[in-house]
């Protein structure tokens, strides 16, 4: 757990010792700004609820959770730094995890920050607030499991770019795995059984959930299990490739 | 101690270390020296733990490397090649991040120790992409030692540093060695001899000699053999030839080195130059030479 806390603490600094943070939280506020107040109408719908705030939270994650998640390990297999930090007293799980905590607790901190939108609409009207922590809950479990995925992704290379489009590609698939664009490449000849769990693997349709305020145990599972089990495949892949 | 046992790396079919096998005791300082490529970093990986070894294994302090990991990180001290270090760093906030992961008792005091034997005290509120060199190079040095560790595994310290720097790299290593193990890798002969009391010699991954530099530089056919510098070489070589100690006069370069062929060379060749009344401008006794041994020994694996 120390070591955790370690690994986390000096991740976690890392972003704020450079421009990577700042810049990030700048462009993210002023995305979901620019995707509620215009996109998502949020004034002509007339409506006192937060919704079209979180309806575009998936695809902006889609680009911005992959651009933190890129450097985490491709940035230590490229300087070296890996060969340090893995030959501390700490282990690989140790590590793994304590990197993902400070990535994720960090884009938690950009989703706090947007919290002057929500007393904007407790000022204009009566949401149901309820719903909208659940959201907030949602989303943030939703950019865990990009980010875990984009966290496996960082591992295979050493190039930050091919990690960011590697981690959009993988993140894509997972976002859309409902939709025809994914169910088309196998509804032809897979099992129906198959075609379900695929299904099943959405974001959207488990953030979908989450979002309307309906409390579903399955879906905190759902999440748990994706970023368990990208952060499994991290490991695995960091041990195959860290020599490399 | 460490022990390696039977330690082998492969990677796809090329086999990078090949079943080594050593043992280093404590007041050792022992060099890995080796033609690049050698497979010299990658069994300080192994013996690190970064890298898990094919087959083998090796034990620190009794640690096993693969099944007590930790516990064998923890007694030892690692300077990665090229020394990386978190370049977003100040040097004060990267060594506070090492002392808490090596969970270190005292970590101001650790960290006032290193800082001070590496002369890190006018940087430490400086990040670390903004040093030189051979700071960066002293900033992982000051992270390898600070928990004061039994032993010290350095892969090239003195790479791409300028002489003084090596120099000052070369004493720390000096200072701490007495009852610690040092195990550096090198390829600059000159530096085995410097800090160095036992060489392991390592081509394609195989061990090729184990000794101490003077065992080394004793191998060389220039062991004990007299070199002189004079105006007509030529003549007195085989003026030389015909001494019974002499085996073998060669000139190169301008320099006549003559050869033993049984004890007492020196006073002999003093002699005859005495009686001659040569003018002789440099006669020395050679101890052997280091670099034509290391080509000797790796010559045979160039292939």
């Amino acid at each position: 757990m120390n070591a955790i806390w370690t690994v986390f603490r000096r991740e976690l600094a890392g972003y704020f010792a450079t421009p990577v943070a700042w810049v990030f939280i700048v462009i993210f506020l002023v995305m979901t700004g620019v995707f509620t107040f215009y996109l998502g109408g949020f004034y002509e719908r007339g409506v006192a609820d937060l919704d079209p705030f979180f309806r575009f939270h998936p695809w902006l994650y889609l680009f911005l959770v992959p651009a933190i998640a890129m450097r985490l390990w491709a940035e230590e297999r490229r300087s070296g730094t890996i060969e340090l930090l893995l030959t501390l007293p700490i282990s690989l799980p140790q590590a793994v995890v304590g990197k993902f905590l400070a990535a994720w607790v960090f884009l938690g901190v950009c989703l706090v920050l947007t919290v002057p939108t929500w007393l904007t609409v407790n000022y204009l009207g009566d949401p149901d607030n309820g719903v909208i922590l659940a959201a907030y809950i949602g989303s943030w479990l939703m950019a865990g499991g990009m980010l875990a995925i984009g966290a496996c992704m960082s591992a295979l290379t050493r190039n930050q770019v091919v990690a960011f489009i590697l981690s959009v590609v993988a993140c894509f698939v997972f976002l859309l795995s409902g939709l025809p664009m994914v169910m088309d490449l196998f509804s032809g000849w897979a099992p129906q059984v198959l075609l379900d769990a695929i299904a099943g693997l959405s974001f959207l349709s488990h953030y979908a959930d989450i979002s309307k305020g309906v409390i579903d145990l399955r879906d905190f599972v759902y999440f748990a299990l994706v970023i368990g089990a990208w952060l499994v495949a991290n490991m695995i892949v960091l041990d195959m490739r860290k020599g490399e | 101690m460490i022990e390696a046992i039977d330690l082998r790396k492969e990677y796809g079919g090329f086999t990078a270390v090949d079943d080594l096998s050593f043992t280093v005791e404590p007041g050792q300082v022992l060099g890995f020296l080796g033609p690049n490529g050698a497979g010299k970093s990658t069994t300080m990986k192994m013996l690190t733990g970064f890298l898990a070894p094919t087959a083998g294994t090796a034990r620190i302090n009794g640690h096993d490397i693969g099944s007590d990991s930790l516990a064998a990180r923890r007694c030892m001290g690692y300077l990665p090649e090229g020394a990386p270090s978190y370049g977003e760093m100040t040097v004060g906030a990267f060594l506070d991040f090492v002392a808490r992961a090596r969970e270190i008792d005292n970590p101001a005091a650790a960290r006032g120790a290193a800082v001070e034997r590496l002369a890190l005290g006018g940087v430490l509120h400086q990040s670390i992409e903004t040093l030189s060199k051979g700071f960066r190079r002293r900033v992982g040095l000051a992270q390898a030692i600070l928990h004061d560790p039994q032993v010290l595994i350095l892969d090239e310290p003195t790479d791409g540093l300028d002489p003084n720097q090596k120099h000052e790299v070369r004493r720390l290593i000096e200072d701490m060695s007495s009852d610690k193990i040092i195990v550096i890798s090198t390829h600059i002969l000159e530096e085995v001899e410097a800090v160095c009391n036992r060489v392991m010699v390592i081509a394609h991954g195989r061990m090729l000699a184990d000794d101490t530099p003077a065992g080394m530089v004793a191998r060389s056919r220039y062991h004990n053999a007299v070199t002189l510098v004079l105006d007509a070489p030529e003549q007195a070589a085989s003026v030389l030839s015909e001494l019974p100690q002499v085996r073998k006069a060669e000139i190169r370069d301008g320099e006549l080195t003559v050869f033993p062929a049984s004890e007492g060379l020196l006073p002999a060749v003093s002699r005859v130059v005495a009686e001659r009344g040569w003018d002789v401008a440099e006669l020395r006794l050679e101890a052997g030479r280091f670099d034509e041994v290391f080509r000797e020994i790796t010559k045979g694996e160039a292939a």
